[in-house]
């Protein structure tokens, strides 16, 4: 290869770089736009062209946060995806770890089948959900979301718990057993602390999932439970009017799951294809 | 192994295991589980069938009765089922195709070492983790507005006239929303695609006189047909159950240009409170997700197959 040669291929390699980097500006900037928008005031927010040059204002927050019952929201959704996560949890890891650890004939349908409930759209059961959900009183309750969001979570634990609990070294378990660690012994001691990265983005996935639903959010409540994800709906026709309040409730409320997500990126693939791919 | 089982990498992986386990504990630790998946998603399935053989209209509840088949013959021979067929077709082939290209080029443009690399995916995959509904309030006031939305101002530079996005190309618009959001989840798998790409393999090929072209058509391409697969397979179930990006931004209009076949169940069951025909509709959605699960739980045997040899 010629110095010239290879001197081009250089300069190609920073400009693919930078072409990469660019198209990142450019897929983010919608939620840059979003983030700046909620820090102007309605007038400059709703300007033909849109402008860049203003002077920042935290009033819409103040606004978001007071007069719209956002906390209510907040709290709902909070409450919501803190319980069918830790629910998911509960009723998912031993499962995970049966199993990871108790090979079975019929594991491997097992498997499948959980992967199958995962996979099952909202819409074939909504309806008896509705009908259910009215005649037990748990219509527009947080127990009511709390059950369902932990069905959807459940398939996403046990697949991808069982998962990290089969990546442990075996001999380290085994020793455990050798030297008559009881099954919460060995758990406690031994598995938790080698899968507990596992387990916390796992936990993240859950968070994630359960925070941005909305089709059974949207159904099944009305006010009293209603999570974020239905709240924002209701910026749906602010048509020019409320951009900036609009913005500074939808940066509050997509904050959360976006730093859980940057935080868990590396273990995103993974929950994500069910283990299928790493 | 025998053909037919699920061949699973990590269950392989691990040698020896006990035997003297009592059976009891393992069942006392999966059972809970399973009987609670069991409860609410088998149970109101079965539920769901029973009501898609009845005429049962929440309004008029007093005149309900078995009407057998004529919810499913009524989806064949209704005249709005074509369109609700061709939108949900046109929908998700759409998402589908524009974000593994995309995610194609993004993976292949990541997959390098270079300044700057962490944060540029960090950036990239942002419009997966904001909640679906924000994108979509975000997508319908501040970029597509006629007047005063981002993307009319940009082309405005260029002299191009005002376009009501959302009015004259709505479900262009959708695609365009729902591919934003879902081209990162594309990409993340066929970057773990490549990450898992021997070197070796690609030196060779270069080593032979391979161009770029012939490296992604002969080596990089089959090595990526599995994530391929998955990919598609995954992101195809789940955007096929998208539903707030078209309740938020047309609310399956304008007529019903924009309504696919999860929201004609929405719209069937809680606007004209036909829980008959939603009930019918929604079996026809699940067993067409379980036959995509289906070909999905093939692909990733098949995978594990291949890994194991």
């Amino acid at each position: 290869m010629t110095l010239s040669m290879k001197r081009r291929k250089v300069w190609f390699g920073h400009a693919l770089s930078i072409v990469t980097i660019l198209i990142a500006l450019l897929a983010f900037f919608p939620i840059f736009w979003m983030v700046v928008t909620s820090f102007k005031t309605e007038g400059d927010a709703y300007t033909s062209p849109p402008t860049i040059v203003f002077k920042p204002t935290l009033e819409n927050y103040q606004i978001a946060l007071q007069q719209s019952h956002y906390f209510t929201y907040l709290g709902n959704t909070i409450v919501i995806t803190f319980f069918a996560a830790a629910a998911a949890l509960l009723l998912g890891i031993p499962a995970a770890y049966s199993l990871a650890y108790y090979p079975r004939r019929r594991n491997n349908f097992t498997l499948m089948w959980v992967m199958s409930t995962r996979m099952l759209p909202p819409v074939g059961v909504i309806v008896p959900l509705y009908v259910v959900f009215k005649n037990l009183a748990l219509f527009d309750t947080h127990l009511g979301l709390i059950l369902l969001y932990t069905t959807v979570n459940l398939p996403l634990v046990i697949w991808m718990m069982r998962s990290f609990f089969a990546d442990l070294p075996y001999e380290t378990i085994e020793a455990a057993r050798i030297d008559g660690a009881t099954l919460l012994q060995e758990f406690g001691y031994v598995i938790l602390p080698l899968a507990l990265p596992g387990l916390m983005a796992t936990l993240l996935l859950c968070v994630i999932f359960t925070w941005n639903e909305f089709f059974i959010a949207f159904n099944l409540t009305i006010t009293q439970a209603s999570p974020l994800s239905v709240f924002i709906v209701s910026f749906k026709t602010s048509e020019g009017l409320f951009w900036a309040k609009m913005s500074a409730a939808a940066t509050l409320t997509a904050l959360p799951v976006v730093i859980a997500g940057w935080v868990a990126q590396r273990q995103l693939v993974r929950g994500l294809t069910a283990g299928a791919v790493k | 192994m025998a053909e037919n089982t699920l061949r699973l990498p990590q269950a392989t992986a691990i040698p020896n295991v006990p035997k003297k386990t009592p059976q009891q504990s393992r069942f006392s630790l999966l059972s809970p589980a399973i009987i609670y998946l069991v409860l609410l998603t088998q149970i109101p399935v079965l539920f769901t069938l029973s009501y898609s053989f009845s005429n049962w209209n929440f309004l008029r509840p007093e005149r309900t009765r078995f009407v057998g088949l004529d919810n499913y013959t009524g989806f064949v021979q209704d005249s709005d089922t074509l369109t609700i067929i061709r939108n949900t077709l046109a929908f998700a082939t759409s998402v589908v195709l524009l974000s593994l290209i995309i995610g194609m080029i993004l993976a292949l443009l990541l997959n390098r070492p270079f300044f700057g690399r962490g944060l540029a995916r960090t950036l990239l995959i942002t419009p997966f983790l904001i909640m679906p509904t924000v994108s979509a309030v975000m997508w319908k006031n501040m970029l597509f507005s006629p007047t005063f939305g981002l993307i009319n101002a940009f082309l405005g530079i260029f002299g191009t006239t005002t376009i009501d996005w959302i009015n004259q190309f709505p479900m262009a618009s959708i695609v365009m929303i729902v591919t934003w959001e879902w081209t990162p989840f594309m990409m993340l798998i066929l970057l773990a695609g490549l990450q898992s790409l021997v070197q070796e393999h690609l030196e060779a090929a270069q080593i032979d006189g391979a161009g770029p072209l012939e490296l992604f058509f002969y080596v990089i391409l089959p090595h990526l047909r599995r994530y391929i697969e998955i990919g598609v397979l995954l992101e195809l179930l789940f955007v096929l159950n998208i539903f707030g990006e078209i309740f938020v931004t047309t609310t399956g209009g304008p007529a019903n240009s924009t309504t696919t076949l999860t929201f004609n169940i929405y719209l069937e069951a809680f606007k004209r409170w036909n829980v008959g025909r939603a009930s019918a509709y929604g079996i026809i959605a699940v067993i067409l997700a379980n036959v995509i699960t289906f070909v999905f739980l093939r692909v990733i045997r098949g995978n594990e197959q291949k890994a194991g040899t």
